[in-house]
């Protein structure tokens, strides 16, 4: 037992020298997508980012990728599998990934790993994620105007933090524009499933919301909404503009490529440290699609302006005075939300009904 | 004219050599597949089959087999006993988060004390678990006659329903900042099921899949029970006369099936996965029918195809990482595998005959 110990430490440490050994000239950089680079949304806009890191470096780097990697195991397999290759840098684009990311993280010390929506960081790994919660405050404020029944749905992805921030700041903000407006949630507990999220529209158009949001990043809600006629919806992850000028009036789009450049070339200057990044639109980490012309001149002025607040930061869209569903008190009157709450939030706002599924 | 004759006996030589032919034909058009799409034939098969077993990385990924194939084998022997008496248990992919799911909540109801008898209460509870999930199908066909295929594969969706919700409520991580998903248990000594050998890949469930194979060897070889199944499902009007009762066999074969695909699912959760999380399942109970059949339902058979799908998901992953070849490619690459199988198996009972008909 002892002599195989022995045996398999030396090869893991030889593999791991010559793995070192190869990728001096260029610099490795992998990507481990949880979807179909093809999905249209989250995974599709991560590999434009490495599109964009390889355009931008051209021969100086080289990129891998392995998509539909299943959280867990298998994605732990796939990252120790890049790190022997050679990899310097690895991109793991999913929440799901993060115990797997230390895991791997700590078998090889010298590779960087970047891991996307966590929380759990090392010597190196970084976590970046996007405020992609400034977006829906921009849908929130449309649809609040676009809606006739007064019933917006919202297709719900996990509840988790993530999620249920995109879901107040959504409220939030079709509230203030429309104060009778009313919310209704379908969880699909799915990122990626054209036929759940479907159902799960047409089950809401079904309720009389004539106004959907997305968590979920296919284009399967946008069809359905095309096909009931009156329906507005929202380009998710990717800006979607296929179904312009409607049903999708307009989108949040993830950039995550001046993110991978830049990460990409402090790997190239040695100059990478473990961070912890979350940037909103004034970084450009999260973009707005273009706001088509279904919707009115003076509601698309009014989105228009709010971007600009919170690009430039005048605005923070979690501002007092706020409550929470239970009527108990959160912000008061100006004060702003830390990042400590919103990355933690499992609570809806005062208005919003429903209980977050346990 | 070619034409189909069928054949006196099933021949017993194309029934070993038809996986052979299937896993042949598979290369040969998936080469061309992945020809077609602009990518090396040789290279890519050549890292699909040859690069986990012997590559530059063997060592990491030969451990990795025993952590992929494991689970795919000790499902698929549970399954085969039923297939082999015509009962069919499509849900061992519920019967597996259920098992991970009691598994993991026996464990982590004594978070934190460490004591040696967690891990075997937590072995118990996942087989338990499985098991009870098994019954719910089996119970109903024998009392109600449904149909056993509808009800275990509707209860893999009632499964995945009830993961969601311990994931984010009875079994959340209370240190998790509001994040779905259990506690590590790689982080609880007591009910980790870790390597027993350090790098080898070999872990607990690797031992109860072997177990598992020689078992269920021995029951159909040399046990009465075994007899019974094999003859249910060979003959099932001589069984009846032989005094075989159905509605035993349905409940052990069931319960059987269930009990190891809940095994398989506390080893994983307590070992490579090391928690509960809304997407802990990934098919593996799914994967495990087509190993079962690619095994020829035979428990020699099945630990071979074990390895090789688990051959073919790593090799996958690799040539997806070195070749860029789409998870697709490799999707229908895998399919094809089953295709070819059940298409090579009809010349086990029939024969390839060129010219007309012979006049009896």
């Amino acid at each position: 037992m002892k002599l195989t110990k022995l045996l398999t430490s030396a090869a893991v440490a030889l593999g791991l020298a010559a793995g070192a050994a190869w990728a001096q000239d260029k610099t490795k950089v992998g990507f481990v997508y949880v979807g179909p680079v093809g999905d249209g949304g989250w995974t599709y806009e991560h590999d434009q980012g490495r599109k964009a890191v390889e355009a931008e470096f051209g021969d100086k780097v080289e990129t891998v990728y392995v998509e539909n990697v299943a959280e867990g195991p298998d994605a732990e397999r796939v990252m120790t599998q890049m790190a022997l290759e050679g990899a310097d840098l690895i991109f793991t684009t999913s929440f799901g990934y993060m115990d797997p990311t230390i895991n791997v993280a700590k078998k090889f010390p010298n590779v960087k790993f970047e891991h996307a929506t966590g929380y759990k960081r090392a010597e190196n790994v970084s976590t970046y994620s996007a405020r992609f919660y400034e977006g829906r405050a921009v849908q929130g404020t449309i649809a609040g105007h676009m809606t006739e029944s007064n019933i917006i749905g919202y297709i719900g992805s996990y509840p988790i933090p993530e999620v249920i921030r995109g879901i107040n700041s959504a409220y939030i903000h079709a509230k203030k524009v429309n104060p009778d407006v009313q919310f209704k949630i379908v969880w699909a507990f799915t990122w990626f499933d054209p036929a759940k999220e479907a159902d799960a529209a047409k089950v809401l158009i079904e309720q009389g919301a004539d106004v959907i949001l997305q968590h979920t990043d296919s284009t399967a809600p946008q069809a359905a909404a095309q096909a009931a006629g009156n329906v507005y919806t929202f380009g998710q992850a990717s800006d979607m503009a296929e179904y312009g000028p409607k049903p999708r009036i307009s989108s949040i789009i993830d950039n995550w490529a001046p993110y991978y450049i830049a990460r990409t070339k402090a790997v190239m200057d040695g100059t990478w440290e473990s961070v912890d990044t979350w940037d909103g639109i004034g970084a450009g980490m999260v973009g707005i699609g273009e706001i088509t012309d279904a919707v009115p001149a003076e509601v698309k002025a009014e989105a228009e302006a709010l971007i600009e607040k919170i690009a430039s930061g005048d605005y923070h869209p979690f501002t007092g005075p706020l409550k929470k569903q239970d009527g108990s008190d959160w912000l008061a009157e100006g004060e702003v939300a830390d990042d400590g709450t919103l990355a933690g939030m499992n609570f809806y706002v005062e208005g919003l009904e429903g209980d977050i599924p346990q | 004219m070619i034409r189909l004759e069928k054949r006196p006996q099933p021949s017993r030589a194309w029934s070993l050599a038809t996986p052979l032919v299937a896993v042949l034909a598979t290369m040969v058009f998936g080469g061309l597949l992945f020809a077609a799409l602009g990518k090396p034939p040789v290279e890519a098969i050549r890292t699909i089959f040859w690069e986990p077993l012997f590559g530059e990385f063997s060592f990491y990924y030969r451990p990795q087999l025993l952590v992929k194939g494991a689970p795919l084998v000790l499902i698929a022997i549970g399954l085969s006993l039923g297939f082999r008496a015509g009962i069919w248990n499509i849900g061992a992919e519920g019967q597996y988060i259920m098992g991970a799911i009691c598994g993991a909540g026996a464990g982590l109801a004594f978070y934190p004390l460490e004591a040696f008898y967690i891990f075997p209460i937590m072995v118990i509870a996942g087989a338990l678990g499985g098991w009870a999930w098994a019954m719910i199908p089996a119970i109903l066909k024998t009392r109600f006659g449904t149909n056993e295929i509808l009800v275990s594969l509707m209860l893999v969706y009632v499964a995945e329903q009830f993961l969601a919700s311990v994931s984010l409520g009875l079994l959340k991580n209370p240190e998790g900042f509001g994040f779905p998903g259990s506690r590590n248990l790689q982080a609880y000594d007591s009910a980790h099921n870790a390597e027993l050998i350090a790098g080898t890949g070999m872990h607990w469930g690797v031992v109860a899949a072997l177990i598992a194979v020689i078992f269920a060897y021995v029951l159909l070889n040399r046990h009465m029970t075994g007899y019974h199944i094999r003859l249910t499902g060979e003959a099932p009007r001589a069984a009846k006369f032989a005094g075989v009762n159905p509605a035993r066999l349905v409940l052990f074969c069931l319960g059987m099936s269930g009990a190891l695909a809940g095994l398989a699912g506390m080893f994983e959760v307590s070992g490579p996965s090391g928690q509960i999380s809304i997407d802990f399942n990934v098919g593996y109970g799914f994967t495990a029918i087509i190993v079962a059949f690619l095994g020829r339902l035979h428990p020699v058979g099945i630990l071979l195809a074990g390895g090789l799908m688990a051959l073919t998901y790593i090799g996958g992953d690799i040539a997806q990482s070195n070749l860029q070849l789409p998870a697709a490619a490799i999707q229908v690459f895998q399919g094809m595998l089953l295709f070819f199988l059940l298409a090579f198996d009809l010349l086990t009972n029939f024969r390839i005959a060129i010219g007309k008909p012979e006049v009896a």
